[in-house]
């Protein structure tokens, strides 16, 4: 699903240039659901905004879905965005003037959906997630948690390939940082290929593969504890 | 474009920045408040005086005596200057390219005609068929004077419309005899006047006035029409008369107090001219205030365009294009700008019209904004409401997402 050759990202400020991605292989095949951990600043974000398709990359190469993405007009990659890609950030990104189902139903009216079908189709997404009684409310009015949820709802209405998470449960408390990873295994298991960049152990412990990035590659890949007691267990069951 | 759902982003952000909309709207509103009380009054103004060009044919030439100011061939000045029927026979002989000739011999002013019983004070004016066209009078009924009457010192008038109410009420007048100092003339025509003043008047042929009342060939004034001369030739014209009349009646061609030439096409010009300047002065002026307007919605959307720069770099995120983006700031900025400018628009056409009836004068009617001054103001409008939009969309278009929705 992504595979990325001998990535290079500067970012250039002034008379500074500041290497953070320095030749990075990755290969994630479609339906993983995989977390990404590193020390601050490593670059994290930096990999996860080329795999969105939100900024350029310098050197080697990306591919999504067996397309190379390099050199996309602003239009194809906005395309590319809204029917492959979900993203949900750390601080929701919310837009705080519409409710929870107009926010939810917001990617499909850049697909051209009609508001009634589209807010139909949110308000789907939106009991799947637990908050059916919540559709009409401003986000100012929820808690943290249901923001979150409502932002992945959001993510997931288009029907991506793929969903980006960066830090998703930085800003919730532990117990509902477990209940929306809960989610987004959930949502993994119907074949939606997920990446997490995180900082807590428990939380990547929740993902099948975890991989650090240090010195701008890839420093060490896992196989998640988890993984290893479920495939035992699989074995056993044989 | 018509999409509910932009438009309820549209208001949806409007509506949380009451004030500030209001601030920006407001400058636009007034641009074009400003426009068409300029435009409105330009025209009241251009109205007047057009209506009192009417009154009279535009492309009139009238010469009047008066009193010599310059000594001539060892004639003292002070000398007045007499016309005859001689001056109108040689102005004839004489003046080419000229139509509806016509002198003017006032007889009585405010003198009573009556009809059987009725009784009422009009002017009498002997006069040439010509002065139909001269007057720019519009015949009711019947005729007006024609050369037969002339050339047979017919005992025929004319009358207004105002001396047929007076005298006649609704019964029939054609063919009866009104009294003028107490000779029967027939009446063979009703006509109109759209000057008040000329309009008390009933006109007999010269000739008749000559014969009867003043026993003489003494006329006051010669009028006639000058086709389609330009400005130019009417002018040419007016300097022939004037050293014609010079060597007829002996006095210096270039004293100006011996003849009086009033010359409309010149005037007439003059004035159209005079209002094409005033509208273009109206328009810079008016332009202006809108300029300095959409600066101001320029400006506010550029506020605007920063405050949302988190919304817009989400909507980059989920998938909007730049071209979507540039659609809801240009169509935000429209909005503002088309209803603040139709607010001022019907402002100012309201108080046009409040204040039209008690300003009327002479030289002052229906100051009014047409549908085409609001045409033009509507596009301008949209015009400039894109305008202002244009740049502050191209910035939004540019912002990047990850930019945005960095956390600072
Ligand atoms: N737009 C930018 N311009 C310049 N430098 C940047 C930019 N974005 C990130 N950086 C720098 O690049 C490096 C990597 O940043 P990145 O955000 O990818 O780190 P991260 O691994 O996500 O860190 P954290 O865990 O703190 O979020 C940092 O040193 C950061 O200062
Ligand atoms: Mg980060």
């Amino acid at each position: 699903m992504i595979e990325l050759k001998g990535l290079h990202k500067s970012y250039i400020t002034g008379n500074n240039k500041l290497h953070v991605l320095k030749g990075l292989d990755l290969t994630i095949e479609q339906g993983e659901l995989v977390s990404v951990m590193g020390s601050s600043g490593s670059g994290k974000s930096t990999l996860l905004n080329v795999l969105g398709i939100l900024d350029s990359y310098d050197e080697g190469y990306y591919k999504l879905n067996n397309t190379l993405m390099s050199n996309l007009s602003e239009k194809k990659a906005a395309q590319y965005r809204n029917h492959m890609l979900g993203f949900v950030f750390q601080s929701f990104n919310l837009i705080s003037f519409k409710n929870a189902v107009e926010n939810v139903a917001l990617p499909l009216y850049y697909q051209g959906v009609n508001r009634k079908k589209r807010n139909k189709i949110a308000l789907e997404y939106l009991d799947r997630m637990g908050l059916k009684d919540w559709a009409e409310h401003m986000p100012n009015e929820m808690s943290g948690g249901q923001k979150q949820r409502v932002a992945i709802a959001r993510a997931m209405i288009s029907k991506p390939k793929v969903i980006l998470a960066d830090e998703p449960t930085g800003a919730l408390d532990s117990q509902t940082s477990l209940e929306v990873m809960d989610l987004f295994r959930e949502i993994n298991s119907t074949g939606i290929t997920i990446i997490i960049v995180t900082h807590e152990k428990d939380i990547s412990e929740k993902t099948d593969r975890i991989i650090h990035i240090k010195d701008g590659i890839i420093g060490s890949e896992i196989i998640s504890t988890r993984k290893i007691s479920e495939t035992i267990g699989s074995y056993r069951n044989q | 474009m018509f999409d509910l759902d932009k438009w309820q982003e549209i208001f949806s952000t409007i509506r949380k920045n009451k004030l500030r909309t209001f601030l920006t709207g407001f400058s636009v509103a007034w641009g074009i408040f400003m426009l068409i009380i300029l435009l409105g009054s330009g025209r009241g103004l251009e109205n007047g005086v057009t209506k009192q060009f009417e009154q009279d044919a535009t492309n009139s030439i009238w010469i009047y005596r008066g009193q010599t100011s310059m000594p001539y061939k060892g004639l003292k000045p002070g000398r007045r200057i007499l016309f005859t029927n001689e001056d109108y026979e040689n102005s004839k002989r004489e003046i080419k390219n000229i139509d509806n000739l016509s002198s003017r011999l006032s007889i009585f002013q405010q003198r009573i005609l009556s009809y059987k019983n009725e009784y009422g004070n009009f002017d009498i004016i002997g006069v040439h068929p010509g002065t139909k066209s001269l007057e720019n009078v519009k015949i009711i009924e019947g005729r007006f004077l024609n050369d037969i009457d002339i050339n047979t010192n017919r005992k025929a008038v004319a009358i207004s419309t105002d001396v047929k109410k007076t005298l006649f009420k609704d019964k029939p007048f054609l063919g009866e005899y009104i009294n003028i100092n107490k000779i029967p003339f027939i009446v063979i025509g009703l006509f109109e006047d759209s000057s008040e003043r000329d309009n008390q008047r009933v006109y007999i042929p010269v000739s008749t006035a000559q014969k009867i009342f003043t026993g003489g060939t003494e006329i006051q004034n010669i009028a006639f029409t000058t086709g389609d001369a330009t400005v130019k030739e009417s002018m040419e014209l007016e300097n022939e008369i004037r050293s014609s009349f010079a060597v007829r009646h002996k006095f210096d061609k270039d004293d100006q107090r011996a003849l009086f030439i009033n010359n409309n096409v010149e005037q007439y010009t003059k004035f159209l001219n005079l209002f094409a300047g005033i509208r273009m002065f109206v328009w810079i002026i008016g332009i202006g205030t809108i300029i300095a307007g959409i600066v101001g919605v320029s400006n506010i959307m550029l506020i605007v365009v920063k405050e949302r720069t988190k919304e817009i770099g989400i909507r980059k995120a989920i998938g909007a294009t730049p071209r979507s983006i540039i659609g809801l700031v240009l169509l935000e900025s429209i909005l503002i700008t088309g209803f603040a400018g139709y607010v001022g628009l019907v402002l100012g056409v309201g108080l046009l019209e409040l204040i039209s009836p008690h300003i009327q004068s002479d030289f002052f009617t229906n100051p009014e904004a047409d549908f085409r001054i609001a045409v033009s103001a509507t596009i301008l409008l949209i015009f400039s409401g894109a305008l202002a939009g244009f740049v502050p969309a191209r910035k939004a278009a540019r912002i990047k997402p990850i930019e945005a929705l960095r956390d600072e």
